[in-house]
């Protein structure tokens, strides 16, 4: 741990540490006040460029614009699992073509920018006569990307058991796939359980990409939003809090389940 | 295939700026990233503090919100500087915040003898960090540190959304005038995989260079 990288500190450097808060205190203080003042001069402090955002409106607004995102990462979520895992045990499969082609699709979907598979949803497949739902323009691509995500996971979770476990099962007489469902499977789940909702995290973020779809989600409201009211300092400073409240539940969530499987 | 050869000239310019700004940025996420672990890891409680916050704060805000809120919103305030520039602000402060995770895991997997012998040695704390501490832990994250460097180039792909004309840029506006998406797409597709793989190969190699043998 960080901690073991020094001493507990003696008078002398108590008072040095107590210097040093003091003026990065200062400093930190500094910074703040003048970007509050640069804020301030340019009038993005007055009352009234934040009293829009007292009103329940507003908000509601900006509610269904999340309720948006949170469609879209629910969808890629369960989508990505589902094809994660099966992209995982074609990768790790004995039998050879399975292999290379999970293996292919992995590497494939996990260097390609996201924003190229959208622009390819967004303007190639509708002249090939493939013209999707809105929802499906950002969830489509969003999942091919983030299977290959969760397959890694899934198979860094598999390779983690202990090879007794499958061999046990096997000796027990239960066949290839009964190994997988109902031994390696469940508890190679747990011990990813933190990675899973780190990459949900990530996947949340990237729904944001539907402010280029024109999916309606939160940061294509927000976009509407300061077109309308030209509050675009106030609305995308609230909409990056919504974010990040949202966001930092995850996180949060993810590092008590790290700390609860380790207690394990 | 004709489509790709006849517009190479305007993807190749989107490359060459995906390429420089990518690179720009990387630099510095990683003197950011390192500055922040060695923020989070001082004796220093104000420090730590601010750190940890903001490794927090940019782990969990998207990207592509950062980006809008500086290039279109922060000019409001004041806050104004050429596109470009502020495009590798925002990717630096944003990587920055995944570079200081993968190095502060370095330091976590430095044994604890080391910065006990260290201290014993008579050494202070930033010699202890600098000398000993850092020069293992960031041998030890070749990898983490390269793979997020891919996420870097694959990111830079997202200045498309604010008006820049990258890579993934230069191959839309090319596809909207010639209507040709197989060649163009899967060519800049290919690239950025070659991108990643160079990455790859090149932390590979990197890695293997620095591995400390015990």
């Amino acid at each position: 741990m960080s901690s073991v990288l020094y001493d507990a500190p003696g008078p002398r450097t108590r008072r040095r540490i107590l210097v040093w808060s003091v003026l990065s205190v200062l400093v930190l203080a500094g910074l703040l006040g003048l970007g509050l003042w640069q804020f301030a001069s340019h009038g993005q402090l007055d009352a009234a460029k934040w009293a829009p955002f007292t009103q329940w409106p507003i908000w509601e607004y900006l509610f269904v614009g999340l309720l948006g995102t949170l469609e879209a990462a629910a969808y890629v979520a369960v989508l990505s699992a589902f094809a994660g895992i099966f992209l995982a045990l074609g990768r790790l499969s004995r039998v050879k073509p399975l292999r290379w082609v999970a293996t292919g699709y992995i590497e494939i979907a996990r260097t390609l920018p996201v924003l190229l598979m959208i622009y390819v949803t967004l303007f190639a497949l509708p002249s090939a006569g493939v013209n999707l739902p809105l929802l499906w323009k950002l969830v489509l691509p969003l999942t091919v990307a983030n299977s290959a995500a969760f397959a890694e996971i899934f198979r860094a979770g598999i390779l983690s058991l202990p090879k007794g476990q499958s061999e046990a099962a096997v000796s027990l007489g239960l066949s290839g796939a009964q190994t997988m469902r109902h031994v390696v499977l469940p508890q190679a789940v747990r011990h990813v359980t933190p990675s899973l909702v780190s990459q949900l995290v990530s996947l949340l973020k990237d729904t944001s990409l539907g402010y280029i779809v024109a999916f309606t989600e939160l940061l294509y409201r927000a976009q509407v939003l300061s077109a309308y009211n030209h509050l675009l300092v106030q609305t995308f400073l609230v909409v990056t809090f919504i974010y990040l409240v949202c966001n930092g539940t995850l996180s949060f969530a993810a590092h008590r389940l790290q700390r609860w499987e380790r207690h394990d | 295939m004709g489509a790709l050869l006849d517009n190479l000239a305007p993807l190749l310019q989107g490359l060459l700026t995906t390429l420089w700004m990518a690179a720009l940025s990387a630099v510095g996420a990683l003197v950011l990233g390192v500055v922040v672990t060695a923020m989070r890891v001082s004796p220093i409680p104000v420090l730590r503090g601010v750190a940890f916050a903001y490794v927090q704060l940019f782990l969990n805000i998207p990207l592509l919100a950062l980006l809008v809120l500086f290039v279109f919103a922060l000019p409001d305030a004041g806050l104004l500087m050429p596109l470009p520039m502020t495009a590798v602000v925002v990717l630096v402060i944003y990587e920055a915040a995944y570079v200081a995770e993968a190095v502060r895991s370095g330091v976590n997997t430095v044994a604890l003898g080391q910065a006990e012998a260290a201290r014993a040695l008579g050494l202070t704390f930033r010699q202890t960090l600098g000398s000993v501490i850092l020069p293992q832990a960031l041998r030890a994250v070749v990898q983490p540190v390269g793979n997020v460097m891919i996420a870097l180039v694959m990111n830079t792909s997202l200045f498309a959304a604010v008006g820049i004309v990258e890579l993934t840029s230069a191959a839309n506006k090319t596809n909207l005038v010639h209507a040709q998406p197989i060649p163009i797409f899967v060519g800049a597709g290919l690239t950025y995989m070659a991108l990643a793989l160079l990455i790859g190969l090149g932390t590979g190699w990197l890695e293997r260079r620095v591995a400390i043998l015990r």
